[in-house]
């Protein structure tokens, strides 16, 4: 499971690279948003996956083994963080868009002297 | 408590002042403003007895315990000395600024700043903790700084500002090195404690560095020869602050440095050569470079450096005390060492009323070059007197306070010459000389104050310009320190006994009693030595100042281009021309580059180490069963990621990336992670709208239009950074070497009365981290507000 | 633009968004035993709110609605980091949380601590700073429509 599940996260880290190399500003955000998708599947597939219960005490089985609570709690933390990174930049991207007219990076760099 | 009050009240002040102004005039904050002195003063003037009879006084607030580092204020004798200074000559500094500055001037940031270096210069001084006394070291140099850029629209004095801070804080970096070196070398920030193990440490490698360090801060900030270069440029300031900082105050902070780390380093014989011959050849070049200058300021700006010099050298001398083994002897050595405390207080009263009486002529003659000003004695009788009771004091002649201490400095520099136990009476035996040949040039440069600006024939002038005395409330200031001249002189004694002697107690803790340290100071010591010295000095001095047209030209031989300054200036330019050029190089402007830089950085570095360590592993043995259904979620997320590669509409693209998001909660579903299942859920629906409503305005997508090198440049990148990943991945999973921490996590019941671990970790184990993180949420909320709502209302250039 | 005359949607969606409050404030009482808790039950509220914005417009749910959510979002910070400093001034280390037992009617041997609270600013800050977002993006967006 975890190496298809790694060969997976791969395929999106790819995908996420190209587009974040790429001129547009809204392929840019979409390659942002996928790379977290994919480093939230890598943090909990390098914790351990499907070694235990869900980690809620007192639950079903009683007392077995629980999954690694830890990296779920960090990624619930970047789940939400994400989300606000987005936001900001997708405004930071529609104001820049608004201002200079063009959502081509490679238009934005400016003059030599600024 | 007390000390930390002074500290801080200055402090509190300059953070009120930009609110303060608002409702008060301009004219009356500089006496609110004069409150801080006042107050500090008499908080510390209520100790001197008790500092007086030897005691000392602490009190600790708990900053950083753990990294040893507390807000220890230590009232000793040295401290009370440079504290005085502080807050009396501060008081009369605030006084006169209210008169000298208009009020057309921003006053309030004037003040601000002068009260934030009141606040930073008490901390410097009453700091035990050495990283303490960094932070407000650092403090001094920044309020420096700005003060120095108060009238920033000059050229000059963003100049000057820009190179004392370059310098001061240079030296400032160093000395926190050599506190750092102090501190590996003795496992305490305090200095008190840093001196009880003095003698232990003295012998390490690492004993040489730091004093090295800490001696390059103090020459920095005290403007010793090569350093003060900074010092004549700083005079661009409003005559308050030079008078304030740059002659009575921040100029020796290094000087409260030197004198506080004597009983640390003076147990290695190069502090005493160090400390010594640079204070004296700054002692010189400062005064041989004072008597060509034209502008009055910039005079007395050489002048301040050459006795800094003095007062320097005065303590590297005395510090020999700590090397000599005869107690009796030592003290007679140690004797520099309170000339030195004596001097640094006159140096103060007469400099400090000399900037003032400038600032008085500047104010109203519009002038301070010499070459223009003349025969103002009939017109401004009040500051004709204090100019002259100054320089004569600088000069050294009796009966003001700097004849004592001038005096003084000779016998110890003669004293030098005798040391035979050292066998290094032919080095030694120049001291004298050099004091003596510096002493006649200090002569000349107190004639040129005296007769080029207030002698002699009126200029043109004069003619031109309606100049009258100044009003009284200039002038008070400037004769409550003449007094002091002249009060010192005849009753020193007082002075000795209570501020200097508990000083000397600090420099020399363990040499002697306190009483048996001070000496009595008298004014005639009979026919000596040192008195045909001081006779030579008027006598060459007044041959050399009649002669002065006729001589000036040794100057000229100075090729001006090789100047100190001029070469700090080029390198400067030169240093800010090659840096800008290299950044240049890489800083394209364009984002793809900069991802590029990231991404072959890291597939270099990572991937190489892992072809030279061969540590690639692979293994499916320890992998959890795969169900069909799991291999087809799989299947579909990969392929929905590849399509978007491919899609050609925007709102494709971001279904697709929705079908991702679902797909990765589907897994946190799958991986036991419910609460993760859920917030993914809901985050993704949000995320997609928010995507759709901001397509409203964004343009639709176009064909990429880069050239195909490019895009299979991207392509190869991006298959070599997921690779890498996978690689990664791969051999943690096989190594797999530590072992997880998460079973403290699940005593969450117990501990934080909770079932649900993951939200125990959140709300209980981990607050902190949530708490910071919602604070950022908070933070991009309204970053994303501030940016919609205030839209660009003129054709957006006020980005 | 937002409207979207979808007869549809919008009878189902009066009914939805209680099923999603009610949801969401069981799902922020139950963090501490079951999945749930703070992040989520924000999440879930904000996101009841932000079906009423795809169905209906602005302007209606402003009016029904009058909550400043800028102002929701710093109080929830406010409240998290107030939790933090309070047990402060009781002299234990910043963010200590205590719980207690309590017996309360209808619902049995419940747990209420000060962790309650900074559960309550972390739902209150994601309410607000999801709904700032959206609001403030759509307000503008629309306003650009308008021209």
């Amino acid at each position: 499971m975890e190496t298809i599940m790694i060969l997976l996260i791969g395929v999106l880290i790819s995908v996420a690279t190209y587009f974040v190399l790429s001129r547009n500003v809204t392929r840019i955000i979409l390659g942002t948003a996928l790379l977290s998708h994919a480093v939230h599947l890598l943090i909990l597939t390098i914790g351990e996956v499907k070694k235990g219960e869900a980690p809620l005490l007192g639950n079903q089985t009683a007392d077995g083994p629980y999954t690694d609570a830890l990296p779920q709690a960090l990624i619930l933390t970047a789940i939400v963080i994400s989300f606000a990174v987005t936001a900001f930049v997708l405004v930071l991207a529609f104001r820049t868009y608004k201002t200079n007219g063009t959502d081509d990076m490679e238009q934005l760099r400016g003059d030599e002297h600024e | 408590m007390t000390i930390h009050i002074a500290i801080i009240l200055p402090l509190l002040m300059a953070a009120f002042i930009p609110f303060l102004h608002h409702y008060i005039t301009r004219k009356w904050i500089g006496w609110f403003v004069l409150a801080a002195p006042i107050t500090a003063f008499i908080l510390l003037v209520r100790f001197i007895p008790h500092i007086a009879s030897g005691e000392t006084i602490t009190y600790t607030i708990n900053w950083m315990p753990s990294l040893g580092i507390q807000f220890t204020t230590y009232l000793d004798g040295l401290s009370m000395l440079f504290s005085l200074l502080i807050t009396g000559v501060g008081t009369l500094v605030v006084f006169y600024a209210i008169f000298y500055l208009s009020t057309k001037e921003a006053l309030h940031h004037f003040y601000c700043y002068l009260l934030l270096f009141m606040g930073a210069m008490l901390g410097v001084v009453f700091s035990d903790n050495l990283i303490v006394l960094y932070a407000f070291w650092e403090l001094t140099s920044v309020s420096s700084f700005l003060l120095i850029a108060f009238w920033h629209h000059r050229r000059a004095s963003r100049h000057g500002a820009r190179k004392s801070m370059l310098i001061t804080v240079t030296g400032g970096i160093a000395m926190l090195a050599g506190f750092l070196m102090l501190y590996v070398l003795t496992d305490t920030f305090s200095i008190r404690e840093i001196i009880a193990q003095a003698s232990t440490i003295s012998t390490e490698p690492l004993f040489i560095a730091a004093l090295l360090c800490i001696l390059l801060g103090a020459f920095t900030k005290s403007a010793q020869f090569p350093f003060h270069i900074w010092l004549p440029q700083a005079m661009e300031a409003p005559t308050p602050v030079s008078a304030y900082l740059h002659s009575a105050t921040m100029v020796k902070a290094g000087i409260y440095i030197v004198a506080r780390m004597t009983p640390i380093f003076a147990y290695h014989m190069s502090w005493f050569w160090i400390v010594t011959f640079v204070g004296l050849i700054t002692l010189f070049w400062g005064s041989f470079n004072a008597v060509k200058q034209t502008d009055l300021k910039a005079l007395l700006a050489f002048s301040t450096v050459s006795q800094l010099g003095m007062i320097m050298s005065l303590f590297g001398m005395g510090s020999i005390a700590y090397h000599i083994d005869v107690p009796t002897e030592a003290i007679i050595y140690a004797e520099a060492s309170f000339v030195a405390l004596f001097h640094l207080v006159n140096h103060s009263t007469f400099k400090g009323a000399l900037f003032m009486m400038v600032g008085i002529i500047d104010h109203e003659a519009g002038t301070r070059d010499v070459r223009k000003l003349g025969g103002l004695m009939t017109i401004m009788p009040a500051t004709f007197t204090i100019a002259v009771i100054g320089s004569l004091s600088m000069a050294g002649l009796p009966p003001f306070n700097g004849f004592l201490s001038k005096e003084m400095f000779l016998t110890s520099a003669l004293e030098m010459t005798s040391i035979d136990t050292l066998s290094l009476s032919t080095v030694t035996a120049v001291i004298p000389i050099i004091a003596w040949v510096a002493s006649v040039f200090t002569f000349i440069y107190c004639m040129i104050i005296i007769f080029k600006t207030f002698l002699g024939q009126k200029t043109e002038l004069l003619a031109v310009r309606k100049i009258h005395e100044a009003p009284i409330g200039m002038l008070i200031s400037p004769f409550v320190l003449v007094a002091f001249v002249i009060g010192i002189f005849f009753f020193p004694n007082v002075l000795v006994k209570y501020v200097l002697a508990p000083a000397m107690l600090s420099v020399f803790p363990t040499l002697a009693p306190m009483e048996e340290l001070a000496p009595k100071v008298y004014a005639w010591h009979g026919f000596n030595t040192e008195l045909l010295m001081t006779i030579g000095i008027i006598v060459f001095g007044l041959l050399l100042y009649m002669t002065l047209s006729t001589w000036r030209r040794i100057y000229d031989a100075f090729p001006q281009k090789l100047t100190l300054n001029s070469l700090f200036d080029r390198a400067l330019v030169e240093s800010v021309t090659v840096s800008s050029f290299i950044t240049k190089l890489y800083m394209t402007r364009s984002f793809r580059h900069y991802m590029l830089y990231i991404y072959v950085f890291v597939i270099v570095v990572v991937g190489s180490f892992f072809i030279w360590q061969d540590t690639f592993r692979f293994s499916v043995a320890n992998n959890a069963t795969v169900h069909i259904y799991e291999v087809l979620l799989v299947f579909v997320m990969a392929i929905a990621a590849i399509a978007m590669l491919f899609v050609k509409s925007r709102v494709t693209a971001v279904v697709l990336n929705g079908v991702l998001g679902f797909g990765v909660s589907i897994f946190f579903v799958i991986f036991r992670a419910p609460d993760l299942a859920l917030t993914q859920l809901i985050v993704e629906s949000v995320t997609t709208v928010l995507f759709l409503l901001c397509f409203t305005y964004l343009p639709e997508w176009k064909r990429e239009r880069s050239t195909v090198h490019v895009k299979v440049t991207n392509a190869i990148i991006s298959v070599a950074v997921g690779m890498l990943v996978v690689a990664v991945a791969l051999s943690v999973i096989y190594f797999n070497e530590f072992k997880t921490i998460s079973s403290y996590f699940e005593n969450a019941y117990e501990l934080a009365g909770g079932k649900n671990i993951v939200n125990t970790i959140l709300g209980d184990f981990r607050a902190f981290d949530t708490m910071l993180e919602v604070v950022v949420l908070c933070i991009a909320g309204l970053g994303v507000y501030t940016m919609m709502k205030f839209k660009a209302k003129k054709g957006g250039d006020h980005e | 633009m937002m409207r979207i005359n979808d007869v549809i949607l919008r009878t189902v969606a009066r009914f939805i968004v209680f099923i999603i409050l009610t949801l969401a404030i069981y799902l922020f009482f139950a963090g501490h035993y079951s999945p749930g808790g703070g992040f989520i039950g924000g999440l879930v509220i904000a996101s009841a709110f932000v079906l009423l914005y795809v169905t209906y417009d602005i302007e209606k749910v402003k009016a029904g609605i009058p909550i400043d959510f800028k102002v929701l979002a710093a109080i929830g910070v406010f409240l998290a980091v107030g939790t933090g400093f309070s047990s402060v001034l009781f002299g234990h280390d910043f963010l200590t949380q205590v719980a207690k037992d309590f017996h309360i009617p209808f619902l049995g041997e419940k747990e209420l601590g000060t962790v309650m609270i900074f559960e309550l600013g972390v739902a209150l800050t994601v309410v607000g700073v999801v709904m700032t977002i959206i609001v403030s993006i759509a307000e503008g967006t629309e306003d650009e429509w308008k021209r």
